[in-house]
């Protein structure tokens, strides 16, 4: 496809800008960051031209434009202006769709940010870049309420932005990119971000605009962050959030809808450069689906992460209760259960709160029917982010009254469920290499022992075990593995419980009385569900759940005798 | 205890039932985003005494938003309706009691504006629970049981019981030809004074045959329903969105049925069962 230059005076420079694509079409214009050029959208804007009118320019200082003559004409109102510039003579008309990535994101927002803004730009795509005024009203913020939560944050941050002070210290950074930086670009870029090397990238001007890039830097950051500006905007943003930057941390972004009402949240699963020079295609989707969400008139997307979570023993309690959280954070769900028609209804719910969601019928007993689900989910919906093996059953019994048979249901169940579910699933998220979690449902029955629950209470020890060895093995790739000790939960696992050495009749009135009582506890699956979603986001490695299963975890620390000397009690 | 109304009686409760979804209709297309729900009550209580009623079984209610799945509710006061806006894509619920000539209804009128699938979902979702409750009736389960059985429908769905939200987790109280003499009119805890006398009455004197006139999923309701008539509310959620209906359960002697079927709610599930 043809790209036509075109020069666009702004406050005196010379800018470089280039389109492709049919005019008549939605106007799209992508703006790049430090150190590159327009070029570093060259995969995305071949992608977005199919039907799209697609502008890309080089900002001052880079590449082909023009180039201020003192620090001064860095200063983010010119940066601003240029975009107005840009947008009023490629598109005099009907407002313009932005996208931009580093730096351009940051320039942009200020455009963006303008008062009255949302009459030249009808949305606003943002890749790896805040706003400064933004940014210097979250530190504030964290320094007034300095929780540990927050501290950490200003702590991270400030190690990945050490670049920032690095390059306010003369003659320095010039150096070193005049020196071998510039040369050593594409090496940086392969070990660092995976990104292939290719003609034409970097742009042979690499170093000139490296070393002129400095002073976006040097002009911006000071005055901005020491006394941040109150800039609000109505344009309708869509935020990408990369997870393997390595210069913007995701919670960079929290609390971003104070400034920005009709935010829609995206997430790649990419690094600062590999999302635009590997995964272009992916951020061009991305970009298609917000312009056409807002030329039909929606300023917000469906809250949609992009990650997916699988949730075996989905059609009911903690399973149903985790899909349904999941999907309210915008995951994609797959749920498994033995019984179809309940596992189906959990999708249909996650659906109603969320993407859409899909139910498979698997009995996790069998190791290759969960082998073939896991085939299954990879082919139709991608390896996994989050595993959860929640399917589980109950059984009440002593030792000597429970039969071998018994036993082997809880076990094939119970343990071997989890197994085969860490198996499948874990060797896929292994090979994929783009970590990930997977969470086991244990019980607090794992460590508090009962004379009367010894098939369930030996069958969640397993899993408890299981899954810290499993921590240990796949720590390395970037996996972490959560156990989860629930406790005493009102969920239908009391009404399906099985009863050693009862008939009938027996039976079902044991499960009443269980069911009652725990449901006279009453508490929530739903909590459980906030717990696994935590644990996933912190990667706790073993979560207690209820007050209970916490007692249990300390006494068990401060006496096991009295623990041992509490399982000879009759209960259940 | 034998059936107590003839069918002139069951006539003139049809009425009044029907008076108070017609109240309710007109309230519900009048609605939109901005109203309060003080605004929505005052509507419904005009719109009432317009056609007639002189005393309220208790005092019309309305919730918006997660209101309607009685999200946070802590205290009994916060069931009067408050300054809660309507805005776009909000449930609401509407409940009200009339009282005409003694005749008694108690409805609840759930609706939406703009677009909830949700509640879309779940206002289909509310067919199963009429149904099942008539079955279970018909079959003189023990009250309690029947709460069961919905509770137990409420697990397969992945819906909230809502209604054990009420004061004494009922999912229904019974109705009687109110015969009190007590000022019309005048309410005492959002209750009318004539009310208070009734079921006062009627707790003592059904206490002493064993019996609950509230039905919950409790020991006082471990006996068949009684005959007469029943307020039937269950009021089901999903997030934060909630739903009901509410209205008379006929329960004879040997035989139970919905003391009316033209309903809104039942014309919706025809409507949509024929769109299907």
């Amino acid at each position: 496809m043809t790209i036509r230059r075109r020069t666009v005076h702004s406050g005196g420079l010379p800018l470089a800008v280039y389109e492709q694509g049919d005019p008549a079409r939605p106007t799209v214009l992508l703006v790049h960051g430090y150190p590159d050029t327009h070029a570093v959208w060259d995969d995305v804007a071949a992608d977005l031209a199919v039907d799209h009118h697609v502008v890309r320019y080089d900002v001052r200082g880079a590449g082909g434009s023009g180039v201020p003559a003192a620090r001064d004409g860095y200063r983010l109102e010119h940066l601003g202006a240029d975009l107005f510039a840009v947008a009023d003579a490629v598109s005099p008309d009907d407002p313009v769709h932005v996208v931009a990535h580093d730096w351009g994101s940051i320039q942009s927002w200020e455009a963006v940010t303008e008062p009255g803004a949302h009459r030249r730009i009808a949305s606003y795509t943002t890749v790896s870049g805040p706003s400064l005024d933004h940014i210097g009203h979250w530190i504030r913020h964290r320094m007034r309420r300095p929780t540990p939560r927050h501290l950490r944050q200003l702590l991270v941050q400030g190690v990945h932005s050490w670049y920032i002070t690095a390059f306010q210290l003369p003659y320095l950074a010039p150096a070193v990119w005049r020196l071998f930086l510039a040369r050593a670009w594409p090496t940086v870029l392969h070990r660092m971000e995976a990104v292939t090397p290719r003609p034409g990238h970097p742009q042979p001007t690499l170093g000139r605009d490296a070393v002129r890039g400095i002073e976006l830097y040097r002009a911006n950051f000071r005055p901005v962050l020491r006394s941040p500006r109150e800039r609000p905007t109505e344009v309708p943003v869509q935020l990408i959030t990369l997870e393997r930057d390595r210069y913007v941390s995701t919670f960079l972004s929290e609390g971003l809808e104070r400034w920005v009402p009709h935010l829609t949240r995206r997430t790649l699963d990419a690094g600062h450069w590999s999302a635009l020079l590997e995964k272009g295609g992916t951020v061009a989707r991305l970009v298609r689906e917000h312009v056409t969400r807002v030329a039909a008139g929606h300023v917000q997307g469906p809250p949609v992460s992009g990650r997916l979570a699988v949730v075996t023993g989905g059609g009911s309690g903690i399973g149903r209760a985790t899909a349904l959280a999941f999907a309210e954070q915008g995951d994609r769900v797959v749920v498994c259960d033995l019984d179809l028609a309940a596992a189906e209804r959990t999708a249909e719910l996650c659906g109603l709160v969320g993407p859409r969601a899909h139910a498979i019928r698997v009995d996790v007993s069998d190791g290759e029917a969960v082998d073939a689900f896991a085939r299954q989910v990879a082919a139709e919906h991608g390896v996994p982010d989050v595993v959860v093996n929640n399917a589980g059953i109950g059984h009440a019994g002593t030792f000597l009254q429970t039969t071998e048979k018994e036993w082997q249901r809880v076990l094939d169940v119970n343990l071997w469920g989890v197994i085969h579910g860490c198996r499948a699933f874990g060797a896929l998220m292994v090979a994929r290499g783009g970590g990930g979690h997977i969470v086991n449902l244990a019980s607090a029955a794992a460590y508090l022992p009962a004379k009367s629950l010894a098939a369930y209470a030996t069958s969640k020890a397993g899993v408890l075990m299981l899954s810290d060895c499993l921590r240990a093995e796949l720590a390395p790739h970037g996996i972490g593995v959560s156990a989860i000790c629930p406790g005493i939960v009102a969920t239908n696992i009391t009404s399906t419980t099985t009863f050693s050495g009862t008939d009938p009749d027996e039976q079902a009135a044991k499960r009443a009385k269980a069911t009652k009582a725990y449901a006279r506890r009453g508490f929530p699956p739903e909590k459980v569900a906030a717990e696994i979603l935590r644990a996933v986001r912190t990667g706790k490695p073993v979560v207690p759940v209820t007050f209970e299963a916490k007692a249990a975890r300390l006494l068990g620390r401060l006496s096991p005798a009295l623990l041992r000397r509490l399982a000879r009690l009759d209960i259940g | 205890m034998s059936f107590p109304y003839d069918e002139h009686d069951l006539a003139r409760f049809r009425e009044t039932q029907q008076l108070a979804y017609h109240c309710a209709e007109q309230v519900a297309a009048w609605i939109e985003p901005g109203v309060t729900e003080r605004q929505a009550t005052a509507k419904l209580r005009r719109c009432l005494e317009r056609a007639g009623v002189q005393d309220y079984f208790h005092v019309p209610f309305a919730w918006f938003g997660d209101r309607t799945a009685f999200r946070h509710f802590h205290t009994p006061l916060q069931f009067f309706a408050g300054g809660r806006r309507l805005e776009e894509g909000m449930p609401y619920v509407l409940d009200c009691a009339p009282v005409v000539d003694g005749y008694t209804a108690d409805i609840g009128y759930g609706g939406k504006v703009g677009e909830n699938p949700v509640w879309d979902r779940l206002a289909a979702d509310l067919k199963v629970y009429r149904e099942l409750i008539l079955a279970e009736v018909r079959a003189r389960k023990p009250l309690n049981e029947v709460y069961a059985a919905v509770d137990a429908q409420l697990a397969v769905h992945g819906y909230d019981n809502r209604h054990r939200v009420y004061p004494g987790r009922v999912i229904g109280h019974r109705v009687t030809r109110t015969t009190a003499r007590g000022p019309a009119g005048v309410t005492l805890f959002g209750f009318g004074v004539r009310t208070l006398q009734t079921l006062g009455r009627e707790l003592i004197g059904e206490r002493l045959h064993g019996r609950s006139p509230l039905w919950a999923d409790g020991r006082s309701s471990r006996h068949a329903p009684t005959p007469g008539l029943w307020a039937v509310e269950p009021h089901i959620g999903f997030r934060d969105v909630g739903i009901k209906f509410e209205e008379l359960l006929v329960v004879t002697d040997d035989d139970a049925f919905w003391l009316d079927d033209d309903l809104p709610h039942v014309r919706r599930w025809t409507l949509q069962e024929e769109a299907a």
